[in-house]
C-alpha cells in the first residue's frame, strides 16, 4: 500500500507539535539553542535531527491603506517527501536507503556509510549526516508505528489536522476537494504542490500551498538524477553522432 | 487560544471548517490571528472602551435580541433614584449604597469572595417591560455607554473605526434567534487594574445578543493550567471554601449562625447555602461534627484581610510571614516584580518547594549570598506518575491513570499533603489543648495503595462527591445533601461525579454518551434554560437545546437540564414562598437572586455596578471618556521597592508593553525550559518591535535590546516584525502614533535555556475584586543593548 502525508498549510497554526513528537518518538537530539530573528522559527530547516520542520514566513501587506493582501503569517510543516522517483535512493551507493512495503524512502542506519551522496543528490534538501556519527538521517514516515499499524507521530500529534496521514489515493482526493472548497470561498491562490511533478514523478508528501513554493524554501522544480541521467546519455549521444558527421563530412571534403 | 491551546483550538478550527467566522482581537498578530477571518490590532488595556462600543452600537443600532433582554436580564429593573452614574460624576459612580434596584433592601459588602445575596431581588416589583423609564437599567446602559461610539473607540484603542464596525456588525449579524456566537479570552483580559469589569462588559454584550445558555453562545475563560478550574471549584484561593462557599470572615461571620445568615439567599439556589456548608463541616470533621457545636464550625479560620498574592509576599518581604508552600508554581519567573518576589523569600525562615525541576523560586538563593531562608525541595510525580482528574474550562472533570510508578522520591500532591497531614497529626496526638482540636478531629484516613502508600485517589473522589453519613452510600446528586448533619459532601457542585460509587470522571466514550462528568450534574452548558423562550420552546429549531415537554411536563433536550426538572414554565413564586420554590419557570438564572442575568450588578463587584473605561496604572495617554483617569478602587502597594510611574505621558516610559505565553513553552518554564525538545524552539527570551519602533530606537533584529521600568530593567534578543504595528490613538493634534512592546516572560536563571524575565518589570497593582496583578498593560522604555551589570 502507498502511503503518504498531505499536510495543508492553510490550516497550520504553527504549533510545532510535529516536531516535537516527532523527535519524542523518534529520540532525536535537540539541534542547539539558538535564537535565530527569523519570526518564531529557531530550528530554521530539515536536517539529520530534525525531521519535521515548521516554516513561519511574514509577509507584510502589499499595496498601501489597505488596497492590496493584508498582513499575513504563513506557516508549514515541512518534512522528507518520499517522492515517487527518489533522487537519494538513486544516489545511494550502499544500498541503504530503501523503498518500503509503504513505499516510503528508509535509510537503514546499518548499512549507511556517510558517503553523503544522497545529500547533495536530495532537490528538496532534505537529508543529512549528523555529524557526531557521520551517517544520514531523515524522516522515515515513522516506519517502526507503520508496521504496528499506527499512524506516524507527526499526524498523530497534530490538533487542526494539518497533517494528515493515509493512503496515497485517498489524500489526493481529499486535497483536491479541499483546493476546491478553498477556491469556491474566493481563496484561488490556494494548488496543491507535489501531486503532478515530472522531476519526481509526484511527492508521497505533498502539501497545499497559497504561495509561491520558494516562499515556503521549495523548488519550483524538483528534479531526481534519473531524470536528468537520460538526457544527458541523450545529450552525450547526439554530440556523439554529430561529431562522426562532421568527421565524415570533413574527410569527404 | 492557537498560542496558548493549541489543542483545544482545533474545534475552533472545526467551526470555521464549517462556516464560522474568527474574529482576533489582540495588540498582536499571533498563530490565532494568522487564521483567523479578521484580526483587529488594539492598544493594550483599552479592552473596556472596545467591548463598551459594542454595547453602545448594539443599543443604538437597535441590534440586541428584545424578547431575551426583556425575559432573562435586568434591562427592565428601575433603580433607585439617587443612583448617579459615571456620566453624572465625570468617571465616578454614587455611593455602593445606591447600585439597587429601587424595591433593593440591603446591599451587603462583597469585598472578598462571593456574594449569594441578591439584595432581596425576587420581589419583581419596579420593573418596566416597557424598557423606556428612564431610571430602568436599559436606559441607564444606554446613557451610560452612548459615548462609547466607533470614533472614540477607534481614538481611545488606536482601531480603524472601519474594522470595529466590522466587528459590530459580524457579531449582531450572527447572534438571535437562529444563530450564536461565543467569547473566549484568557488573562489578556483578566490582568489589568480593571480585569473583572472586562469580563462584565463581555457579559453584557452577550446578555444584549441573547448569547448566554443557548448553545454555540457563552463566554469561555481559557485557563492557564492542565486543571486551573479545578483549583478553584476546590480552591486553593484565600476567600473561598470548596463549590464557592465564602470562607468565614472575622467581624461578619464570627459564629456559624451569622455566617448561615449572611449567606444565605433569600431566593434562588442559594438558599440551599445550610445545605452544602454542613455537609462540607461533616465531611472534615466527621462524627466531631455535631449540631450541638455547629458542625464545628469555630475550626474554620476566619479572614481577618486581604491574603491574596501579593499581600501575602509584600508581608513577607516586611518579616511577617516566616514559611511558604510553593507548590506547581515557580513565582519568581511567573509572578509579578521578580526582585520582590525574591528579597520576600529571603526573609523566610523556611520554605518548600515541590516540583519537577529546581526551579528559580528553589534556587533563588544561590544569587543572594545573605539569604538565610532554609530551602526544602520535594521532586513531584507528573501526570503520568499519578492518577487523578482535570477539570477544563467547560467544567469537565477527566480522569487521567497512572502510566508509571514515580520514580526516586517524587510524589503527588495528593500523597505529600497526606502523609504531612499524618505526621503532622502524630506530632499532636497527646494534645489536649483545644486549638489543636482542628488539626485532630480532621477526618484523615484514606486506604492507601501501591508501593509508596498513596492515598486512594477514589476515596478522595468518593467524599468529594458526598455520601450519607449513616451507610456511607455516594449521594447521586447535591439534591441529596441535608443540613441535619445525615450527609457529608466535600464539594457540592462536584456532587454526582461519583454517583453509585462509579466514577463518572473516567467516562471515555466515543459513540456519544457521556464523556467525563461536568460539574454541576453533568451538565455540559450552564443556565440552559435560556436556550428556550419564557414559554419552554426553543427559540428556533436550529438552536433548540432544552425544552419543555408538555406531555411528559418535564424540561428535555440535548443537556441536563440546568433547571428544576418538573417546574413548568407558567409557575410563578408565592409571595410567602422560601427555598427552591421562589425560583419562577420562566427565569434561568438560577443562581441569581432575581433569576435573571445582570446588565446592571447590583452587588458583588467592588469597582462598579457598570463597566468603565479606566486606563491602566501606567498608561501612555490620559482618559478620553473621564477627568478620572484610572480605577478608583484599584489596589495600590505604597512601597519604596514598588515605584509606579506617572499615570500618562512619563517622559522616561515612552512605550507600552504587554506580556504573554508562547506555544513552545509552559508559563514559567517549569516544564518547558528543561526539556530540550522544547527549549531549542524558542532558546531565549525576546521582545518583539515593530519595524518603525526599531528604527525610533536603533534596534537591529537579533541584537540585544534593555527594556527598563522603574522597578527593574531586563535584556532581549530583538525580533523585528509588523506583527505588533504602532497604532494612532488621540485626536486633533493630540492625534499620535503609540508603540507597544511584546515580552514573552517564560525565561529565568535556570534551565537549559536562561534569560531575563519580563515579569521582573511588573509593579504591584491590581485590580480590587479579586487581586489580580496588571501585567498585561503598563509602560517601559527599551534602548539597543544589554543591560548594566
Amino acid at each position: 500500500m502507498t502511503v503518504g502525508f498531505f499536510t495543508d498549510t492553510t490550516v497550520c497554526i504553527g504549533c510545532k507539535a510535529c516536531e516535537v513528537a516527532c523527535k519524542q518518538w523518534n529520540q532525536l537530539p535537540d539541534d542547539g539553542f539558538s535564537f535565530t530573528g527569523m519570526s518564531y522559527d529557531n530550528t530554521v530547516q530539515l536536517g539529520a535531527s530534525t525531521w519535521r520542520h515548521v516554516a513561519f514566513i511574514e509577509r507584510p501587506p502589499t499595496g498601501d491603506d489597505g488596497a492590496g493582501d493584508k498582513f499575513s503569517w504563513l506557516m508549514m510543516s515541512d518534512v522528507c517527501k518520499h517522492c515517487e522517483t527518489s533522487a537519494c535512493l538513486e544516489a545511494c551507493p550502499t544500498g541503504s536507503i530503501i523503498r518500503t512495503e509503504f513505499d516510503s524512502v528508509f535509510v537503514q542506519p546499518d548499512i549507511c556509510n556517510g558517503c553523503g551522496y544522497c545529500v547533495s543528490a536530495c532537490p528538496f534538501g532534505v537529508i543529512d549526516r549528523r555529524e557526531d556519527d557521520g551517517r544520514a538521517w531523515k524522516c522515515t514516515l515513522c516506519y517502526d508505528r507503520l508496521g504496528a499499524d499506527m499512524t506516524p507521530a507527526c499526524a498523530q500529534a497534530c490538533p487542526t489536522e494539518s497533517i494528515v496521514f493515509g493512503e496515497l489515493s485517498s489524500l489526493h482526493e481529499r486535497a483536491a476537494s479541499r483546493v476546491e472548497a478553498l477556491h469556491a470561498s474566493g481563496h484561488t491562490e490556494a494548488y496543491l504542490y507535489g501531486v503532478d511533478q515530472s522531476g519526481t514523478d509526484g511527492l508521497h508528501a505533498f502539501f497545499l500551498l497559497t504561495d509561491e513554493p520558494e516562499v515556503y524554501n521549495l523548488p519550483s522544480a524538483p528534479v531526481a538524477y534519473s531524470k536528468t541521467n537520460g538526457r544527458a546519455w541523450r545529450s552525450m549521444v547526439a554530440a556523439g553522432v554529430a561529431m562522426a558527421v562532421a568527421a565524415v563530412v570533413s574527410a569527404r571534403r | 487560544m492557537a498560542e496558548c491551546h493549541p489543542v483545544g483550538f482545533q474545534w475552533v478550527m472545526e467551526a470555521k471548517a464549517r462556516g464560522a467566522t474568527l474574529i482576533h482581537v489582540d495588540p498582536r498578530f499571533t498563530r490565532t490571528s494568522a487564521v483567523a477571518d479578521l484580526h483587529v490590532p488594539l492598544r493594550a488595556g483599552s479592552d473596556i472602551a472596545f467591548l463598551g462600543g459594542i454595547v453602545n452600537y448594539i443599543l443604538s443600532e437597535e441590534r440586541y435580541f428584545r424578547e431575551y433582554v426583556v425575559a432573562y436580564t435586568n434591562a427592565s429593573s428601575i433603580l433607585r433614584e439617587d443612583f448617579q452614574d459615571t456620566e453624572d460624576l465625570d468617571g465616578l459612580f454614587s455611593d455602593p449604597s445606591t447600585w439597587l434596584y429601587e424595591s433593593g433592601s440591603g446591599n451587603d459588602d462583597t469585598r472578598d469572595g462571593e456574594s449569594h445575596e441578591g439584595g432581596g431581588l425576587h420581589e419583581d416589583a419596579y420593573r418596566d417591560p416597557t424598557l423606556t423609564h428612564p431610571r430602568c437599567v436599559f436606559q441607564v446602559l444606554r446613557r451610560h455607554f452612548s459615548r462609547y461610539t466607533p470614533a472614540l473607540v477607534a481614538e481611545t484603542c488606536g482601531v480603524s473605526e472601519s474594522s470595529f464596525l466590522a466587528v459590530c456588525s459580524a457579531l449582531c449579524d450572527n447572534s438571535g434567534r437562529d444563530r450564536t456566537s461565543a467569547f473566549c479570552y484568557a488573562v489578556g483580559w483578566t490582568q489589568h487594574t480593571v480585569g473583572v469589569q472586562v469580563i462584565r462588559t463581555a457579559a453584557i454584550v452577550q446578555l444584549l445578543l441573547g448569547n448566554i445558555g443557548r448553545p454555540g453562545g457563552g463566554i469561555l475563560a481559557l485557563r492557564g493550567h492542565a486543571t486551573i478550574q479545578g483549583s478553584t471549584d476546590v480552591p486553593t484561593l484565600y476567600n473561598l471554601l470548596p463549590g464557592y462557599l465564602p470562607m468565614p470572615k472575622a467581624g461578619d461571620d464570627d459564629t456559624f449562625g451569622s455566617y448561615i445568615s449572611n449567606h444565605t439567599a433569600a431566593s434562588g439556589w442559594w438558599t440551599q447555602f445550610p445545605k452544602y456548608t454542613v455537609s462540607l463541616l461533616k465531611a472534615w470533621f466527621g462524627s466531631a461534627a455535631q449540631a450541638e457545636n455547629d458542625w464545628c464550625y469555630n475550626y474554620l479560620p476566619l479572614l481577618t484581610g486581604d491574603h491574596s498574592h501579593m499581600n501575602t509576599v509584600a508581608d513577607m518581604a516586611d518579616g511577617k510571614v516566616r514559611g511558604y508552600f510553593v507548590m506547581g508554581e515557580n513565582p519568581v519567573v511567573g509572578s509579578m516584580h521578580g526582585r520582590l518576589q525574591r528579597a520576600a523569600l529571603a526573609s523566610l525562615d523556611w520554605l518548600v518547594v515541590r516540583d519537577f525541576a529546581l526551579i528559580e523560586t528553589a534556587e533563588f538563593w544561590r544569587s543572594s549570598p545573605a539569604c538565610e531562608t532554609e530551602v526544602f525541595f520535594f521532586p513531584a510525580a507528573a501526570h503520568t506518575e499519578k492518577d487523578g482528574t482535570y477539570t477544563n474550562t467547560q467544567r469537565l472533570l477527566q480522569f487521567h491513570h497512572k502510566a508509571v510508578e514515580p520514580a526516586g522520591d517524587r510524589r503527588s500532591e495528593l500523597w505529600f499533603m497526606y502523609h504531612l497531614g499524618l505526621r503532622l497529626r502524630a506530632l499532636y496526638a497527646g494534645s489536649s489543648l483545644s486549638r489543636d482540636r482542628p488539626l485532630l478531629d480532621l477526618t484523615w484516613s484514606y486506604g492507601t495503595v501501591g508501593p509508596h502508600d498513596e492515598p486512594d485517589v477514589l476515596e478522595v473522589l468518593k467524599e468529594i462527591n458526598g455520601f450519607t453519613v449513616a451507610d456511607g452510600v455516594p449521594v447521586p446528586s447535591f439534591t441529596a445533601l441535608a443540613d441535619d448533619g445525615s450527609t457529608a459532601c466535600g464539594c457540592w457542585i462536584y456532587s454526582g461525579s461519583f454517583a453509585d460509587g462509579v466514577n463518572m470522571t473516567a467516562r471515555r466514550s466515543a459513540s456519544g454518551a457521556p464523556w467525563g462528568f461536568a460539574w454541576p450534574a453533568d451538565r455540559r452548558l450552564l443556565y440552559n434554560r435560556a436556550s428556550a423562550d419564557p414559554s419552554g420552546r426553543p427559540w428556533s429549531e436550529r438552536k433548540a437545546y432544552v425544552w419543555w415537554d408538555p406531555v411528559a411536563s418535564r424540561w428535555t433536550g440535548h443537556d441536563v437540564p440546568d433547571f428544576i426538572v418538573d417546574r413548568p414554565p407558567s409557575y410563578r413564586p408565592a409571595s410567602d414562598a422560601v427555598g427552591l420554590d421562589t425560583i419562577a419557570g420562566d427565569k434561568p438564572f438560577i443562581m441569581q437572586g432575581d433569576g435573571v442575568g445582570w446588565l446592571f450588578a447590583p452587588t458583588g463587584v467592588v469597582d462598579g455596578p457598570l463597566p468603565t473605561h479606566y486606563e491602566p496604572q501606567e498608561s501612555v495617554m490620559s482618559n478620553p471618556l473621564y477627568s478620572q483617569q484610572r480605577n478608583p478602587t484599584r489596589l495600590e502597594w505604597s512601597r519604596d521597592d514598588n515605584p509606579y510611574h506617572r499615570p500618562f505621558d512619563d517622559p522616561d516610559y515612552p512605550f507600552v508593553v504587554t506580556t504573554y505565553r508562547l506555544t513552545e513553552h509552559h508559563t514559567a518554564g517549569g516544564m518547558s525550559r528543561w526539556l530540550p525538545w522544547l527549549a531549542e524552539l524558542q532558546p531565549e527570551f525576546f521582545c518583539e518591535v515593530s519595524p518603525s519602533l526599531a528604527l525610533e530606537r536603533g534596534l537591529a533584529n537579533g541584537e540585544w535590546a534593555t527594556i527598563s521600568t522603574a522597578r527593574t530593567s531586563v535584556e532581549a534578543r530583538v525580533l523585528v516584525t509588523s506583527r505588533i504595528p504602532p497604532l494612532m490613538v488621540g485626536r486633533g493634534r493630540r492625534r499620535r502614533a503609540v508603540h507597544q512592546i511584546g515580552l514573552p516572560y517564560h525565561w529565568g536563571s535556570s534551565g537549559l535555556v536562561r534569560g531575563d524575565s519580563a515579569n521582573e518589570l511588573i509593579s504591584f497593582v491590581a485590580d480590587p475584586n479579586v487581586s489580580i496583578q496588571e501585567s498585561k498593560a503598563l509602560t517601559a522604555d527599551i534602548r539597543p543593548g544589554r543591560r548594566a551589570r
